[in-house]
């Protein structure tokens, strides 16, 4: 099967200017060689602690910031040499959700202009129509037509989330890309969201990409599961196959270190020591190595290659055969 | 054990806005013996971080006001307390660690100074000695060389280091009780693994009886003893943790607890509480989570249950238990 989206190499520094005039100074590593695929319908995780490079992954694949090296392919197209306009017309197959429903709808605009705007931007109903399809928006995602009418400010969180899946979901997307979307809410409003989610791509057949930092929902939500450390994808597998035997040191690390909701359970914690190293300056050869309990002497010279070790488990580890 | 350091009886916490009073807490009551963690769990707008405020005498007065109750610490009745009186107690007996670690560290001071002040405010020391005190709290706290790291500033740190810094700073004076409003929520997973377990560590060799405000039940589950779970400025039960994972009584509880997604369990659908918390300002008449309650009756809808004891631990706010709901 063709995949969806493929990323290859994908590469994004960000320059730290120095002194007043800014001069370039050193880089943010903040996504360095990552690669992966994305099949139609299904729902691929990305999970990583703060800094790790995931949500910058998810922004540069939709061109909301340019990739300093990689390619990016739609459907087997390059998007990255694509014509402006082409590229116009190719995002309305790629939305996105953001985690901070308050901070992503334009206070100033109604709810129904929200929604709708992606309609009209691409010329694709005006008038009665538009309205039309705005309602029956707002009805997939759980909100009734008479919102429509009223303010970002007059919603919960719960319900601005929704408004926000409402306008990814009008242009009939095949990607959307869910970055951190239930992490500012409420636990009885984040199974709300997530269960939506789920029905909605049941029903549409679009694909994900989940980004998240919460090991559990993005076990719920993915079919596959990609854990980013620093800047470089570490572990990539089916999501049963990677939380039940996690290969790289770091996943098995972060998933020990999860609580979990029942006092009964003690598990085996592997803290581990320290703090994430700064990406300006990652550490050589692998970047865990600092951190990492397994650590051989190869690993502080030499990075690791991100390889195959089981039918579609990819791992990038020295102590793993 | 089961000596009471702090009681909590019918507290009233109101916030007085132009259009109206919001109660944010309104009647809660609870109790903490020494050295036990008790956690308070609850959702935005739950009350849970107003009832902390309110045992620190730190709500902001005007709009907030508390407007009834008691807040018995070792004995004494905190709201009858002086000012002057108050803040001998606190940061002393009573400290508390905020979940945001840089806005409740001061950007232009060093940690150090920061942590000393208390020392040199509460015990006498003097500034040499509070400094040497302060370093040593840091090396409890497990900050790698903290002779030399108490001279940063806190923007020279990670997250995760201010909130050791904080924890340095709230346990210097030796409190008898460490209130921790949400201590892990900004920090990543494997950070909030080594606090977690530095405040267990730290909690079992000061004997500090802790209160825990948290919205994640996953660390009530790691850490507490005892659970009291908040629900529109009410406390809705009220359990020994093992208990209240085996056995919710509150549908409320039990909805929370089903509704999380679990690392360990496949599951195609994830159990959903309906509807929204609704405003405090215009809260129904009957019991607050009745609207969205999926085993709610007609005497629900008309009339507040009481918070009633049901085993010697345990207390539940529901009709449920009060002789049903119709």
């Amino acid at each position: 099967m063709q995949p969806l989206l493929e990323v290859k190499n994908l590469t994004k520094y960000f320059p730290v200017k120095k002194g007043l005039f800014g001069r370039a100074g050193s880089v943010v590593k903040a996504v360095d060689g990552v690669n992966f695929k994305i099949y139609p319908g299904e729902t691929m995780g990305l999970v990583g602690e703060s800094g790790c490079g995931k949500s910058t992954t998810g922004r540069v694949i939709l061109r909301l910031l340019e990739p300093t090296a990689g390619e990016i392919y739609f459907k087997g197209k390059n998007i990255l040499n694509l014509p402006n306009e082409e590229m116009r017309r190719l995002r309305q197959k790629m939305q996105i959700i953001f985690q901070d429903p308050y901070a992503s709808l334009n206070p100033r605009m109604t709810v129904g202009q929200i929604v709708g705007e992606p309609l009209k931007v691409f010329g694709l109903a005006s008038g009665a129509e538009l309205e039309k399809r705005v309602q029956k928006l707002l009805e997939y995602v759980g909100l009734a037509g008479y919102h429509a009418r009223r303010y970002p400010h007059e919603f919960s969180g719960g319900q601005r989330q929704r408004v926000g899946i409402a306008r990814a979901l009008a242009l009939n997307p095949e990607l959307i890309i869910c970055d951190e979307p239930v992490s500012a809410l409420d636990v009885s409003i984040q199974s709300q969201v997530l269960n939506l989610l789920k029905d909605l791509q049941r029903e549409f057949n679009f694909a994900y990409l989940f980004i998240a930092h919460g090991l559990n929902v993005v076990k719920h939500m993915s079919d596959r599961v990609g854990v980013m450390y620093l800047g470089q994808m570490v572990e990539l597998a089916d999501a049963k196959e990677l939380y039940s035997t996690p290969l790289h040191p770091y996943t098995q690390a972060l998933l020990s270190a999860v609580p979990v909701p029942d006092p009964k359970v003690k598990k085996k914690r592997i803290i581990l020591k320290g703090d994430v190293p700064s990406p300006v300056n990652p550490p050589s050869g692998c970047r865990f190595h600092t951190r990492c309990f397994k650590c051989l002497d190869i690993c502080s010279r030499q990075q690791p290659e991100f390889k195959e070790v089981k039918p579609n488990h990819w791992v990038a580890c020295h102590a793993v055969q | 054990m089961s000596d009471v350091l702090l009681k909590v009886e019918n507290l009233k916490t109101h916030f007085f806005l132009d259009d109206g009073v919001v109660p944010a807490v309104d009647g809660v009551s609870f109790h903490l013996n020494r050295g036990e963690t008790l956690a308070v769990v609850g959702e935005s707008g739950s009350g849970k971080s107003i009832t902390s405020l309110s045992i620190m005498r730190l709500i902001p007065n005007p709009p907030g006001r508390i407007v009834g109750g008691n807040i018995q610490f070792a004995g004494k009745n905190l709201l009858k307390l002086s000012e002057k009186e108050m803040r001998e107690i606190r940061g002393n007996r009573i400290s508390m660690i905020f979940q945001e670690p840089m806005t409740s560290l001061n950007p232009v001071y060093r940690v150090g100074d920061q942590i000393s002040e208390a020392l040199i405010n509460h015990q006498g020391l003097k500034k040499k000695e509070a400094m040497e005190k302060a370093i040593e709290m840091l090396r409890l706290t497990g900050i790698p060389s903290p002779e030399k790291r108490a001279y940063d500033f806190p923007h020279q740190m990670s997250g995760g280091m201010r909130q050791r810094v904080m924890i340095a700073m709230a346990l210097a004076c030796r409190p008898e009780l460490l209130i921790a409003d949400e201590p892990t929520t900004a920090l990543d997973v494997t950070i909030q693994a080594q606090i977690l377990e530095l405040m267990q560590e730290l909690k079992e060799q000061l004997n500090t009886a802790i209160i825990m405000i948290t919205h994640d039940l996953a660390v009530v589950a790691e850490m507490a003893d005892r659970a009291v779970v908040m629900y529109c400025g009410k406390v809705v039960e009220e359990a020994p943790v093992e208990e209240l994972f085996e056995k919710p009584l509150h549908p409320y509880t039990k909805g929370l607890l089903a509704s999380i997604p679990r690392v360990e369990e496949e599951m195609e659908k994830l159990y959903q509480i309906e509807g929204t918390v609704p405003n405090l300002m215009h809260l129904p008449r009957g019991c607050a989570f009745a609207p969205r309650c999926p085993e709610a009756g007609s005497r629900c809808l008309g009339a507040r249950p009481q918070l009633t004891p049901v085993s010697p631990t345990r207390k539940v706010s529901c009709w449920l238990v009060e002789g049903g709901v119709d």
